[in-house]
């Protein structure tokens, strides 16, 4: 009874919420399509398989900390959009597999710290996003593997107001299919 | 019933995302922490007829006045009907210039019939006799219509009690953007995500809201009836897509969109169609503001080397820089009637709110905090509400565009933000 009671009253809801998609829809107009809200991001324990070697090229190895493809973070100066030296090394791994795994897509999300304004904020992630994007196509990855979005100073990894903590979410991060 | 709202939280934590939430119950709080200088004395009398109703819209009328900073409130010394001829020379004593009494009744259809009478104290004259026919339920819509009456009245501008705000309530893991009558009472959320949600800008007709929200894992911008509560994208390109801004007309969005690279201006139509571009740069271009007569975009851009503040006509050609001093202007918005432009200036690593004569480029900061963001005039121009920080805590506050009257604005245990000022209510 208790079961029915719940059942038609989500079912009165639905009818209700009916005419509301939580998806976003499609546009007419010439528009990408996503599949919203299929978000799967594998925080696992990474299972190590084999313990000497790996495949820098294999799907293992991005989860492998042995992997510099497990490393997904690039950091920004304040007010920057300059990718600095220090994470070439990191970007050619990243775009080495992906050239190596043409189907792998990478979405790159762009982050600034909380001073300002936020659409601005939002404009600077997305130019450090690109900065990824350029940089990773430049050594070797497709145009078509990458997508470039900016979170803007919307979600920080941290809330505290010191240089430290807006160091580290001004950031661009790099995920792969399945983790976005 | 409390089981069906159980049900909706438990849909809307499952989706992450619910468009017809219960309204949680924190609601706005208004504080004036500030008020102009010469203040016009206002006696506004208990009204006659059915107490409790005439209560009710009495204490809410001098709130609205008393809020706005412009009004000093004089005892009347005793209730007054519509049809009573005030007593002038107590009141001239008292000191009010100006008086209003009036008078509730029941009228035929079970509804309320409520008669006001606004007059001039040392003239000993009328200015005005207005009705309202309402219901129970809309005590206060009607009390803030008679508060905007005596305020266009008394002094010649139009009064913004009946219009209505949004923001965004950020509280633990949840996003809700709400939409409350200018005093704050009467909540509601629109939306409500676990994801972010941005930049909402009323439809000129206040129908309908545009924002960004980050529930695809990016921004996405949408338009929100509100009356229906449906929404469709409006803008969902390769990339981010932000910073909605309505045209005079409401037939077309300004947008900011990276499908092309950079952060740049677009307009598309209000449904999503037809979308294209307005201004270029290599570097950043966001933040469009319409100006009130449609001629003009301004937005911010750091295309000079850093971020400030630009205007592009519709019609096409080259931005001319608007601002100059300092080294960050940004979050531009043309006054209501275009002679004026509020926007976000920092001084000495302080975010505060600038206020610029268009005409004269004469700039003034209006407030003395260190975190202003989103700037947003009230439809008369004489207010400008915007979000910034108090105790580490989002708030939002509003000052009148002379500096002079300032409030508070604050939800309990929550960070409100991202306010948006409807249009007026005709």
């Amino acid at each position: 009874m208790r079961a029915l009671i719940s059942i038609s009253a989500v079912t009165l809801l639905l009818a209700a919420c009916g005419s509301q998609p939580p998806a976003p829809e499609q546009n007419p107009a010439g528009v990408e399509s996503r599949t919203p809200g299929a978000i799967k991001v594998d925080t696992a324990p990474v299972i190590q398989t084999k313990p000497d070697t790996f495949d820098p090229t294999s799907i293992a190895a991005l989860k492998d900390p042995r992997s510099p493809l497990s490393k997904r973070s690039i950091y920004f100066d304040y007010d920057s959009y300059v990718v600095k030296g220090e994470f070439q090394a990191l970007l050619t791994a990243h775009a080495k597999f992906l050239a190596a795994n043409p189907k792998m897509k990478m979405l790159i999300q762009g982050n600034a710290d909380e001073r300002g304004s936020r659409e601005y904020n939002l404009a600077l992630g997305q130019k450090r996003a690109e900065a990824v994007k350029k940089a990773l196509a430049l050594l070797g990855a497709r145009e078509e593997q990458l997508e470039s979005v900016s979170l803007g100073e919307e979600k920080p990894l941290c809330t505290e107001a010191t240089e430290e903590c807006w160091g580290q979410n001004r950031r661009g991060d790099m995920l792969y299919s399945g983790e976005f | 019933m409390p089981a069906m709202k159980f049900q909706r939280l438990v849909l809307a934590c499952a989706t992450g995302l619910a468009l017809c939430s219960p309204a949680a119950h924190a609601q706005l709080t208004v504080e004036i922490t500030g008020a102009g200088a010469n203040r016009l004395p206002v006696a506004i009398a208990d009204f006659t007829g059915e107490r409790i109703v005439s209560q009710a819209l009495t204490s809410v009328v001098r709130a609205d006045l008393e809020r706005s900073g412009l009004f000093r409130l004089i005892d009347a010394g005793s209730p007054l009907a519509d049809s009573a001829t005030p007593a002038f020379e107590d009141l001239k004593a008292r000191g009010a210039d100006a008086v209003a009494g009036g008078s509730v009744a029941m009228a035929a259809d079970g509804r309320y019939e409520t008669r006001i009478r606004l007059s001039d104290v040392p003239r000993q004259a009328v200015l005005g006799n207005p009705a309202y026919l309402h219901t129970g339920a809309q005590l206060r819509a009607t009390a803030h219509r008679i508060a905007d009456f005596i305020y266009e009245k008394l002094t010649g501008e139009p009064g913004v009690f009946s219009t209505r705000i949004a923001y965004v309530v950020k509280s633990t893991g949840r996003f809700e953007l709400k939409i409350a009558d200018a005093d704050g009472s009467n909540d509601q959320a629109a939306l409500a995500s676990r994801e972010p949600i941005i930049s909402p800008a009323w439809s000129p007709d206040g129908g309908k809201l545009a924002y960004v929200s980050f529930e695809a894992k990016k921004p996405v911008v949408y338009v929100h009836d509100l009356a229906s509560g449906r929404r469709h994208v409006a803008a969902n390109f390769k990339g981010s897509n932000s910073a909605p801004a309505w045209s005079p007309d409401g037939k077309q969005l300004a947008v900011v969109l990276t499908k092309d690279g950079s952060s740049q201006l677009y307009v598309v139509n209000a449904d999503g169609s037809g979308v294209k571009r307005v201004a270029s740069s290599s570097g950043i271009d966001t933040e469009p503001r319409w100006s009130p007569d449609g001629q003009f975009i301004y937005f911010t851009s750091d295309r000079g080397g850093s971020p400030q503040i630009y205007r592009v006509a519709t019609s096409g050609g080259n931005a001319d820089r608007v601002t100059f001093e300092g080294s960050y202007n940004v979050t531009p918005r043309p006054s209501p009637d275009g002679k004026s432009l509020a926007f976000i200036a920092r001084n000495g690593g302080r975010f505060q709110l600038a206020l610029m004569d268009l005409a004269t480029k004469q700039t003034q900061i209006l407030t003395d905090s260190a975190k202003d963001e989103s700037p947003s005039f009230a439809p008369n121009g004489r207010m400008i509400l915007y979000a910034t920080e108090i105790g580490g805590r989002g708030v939002l506050a509003a000052v009148s565009s002379d500096g002079r009257v300032k409030q508070k604005l604050s939800v309990q245990a929550a960070d409100v933000r991202e306010p948006a000022w409807g249009p007026l209510v005709r």
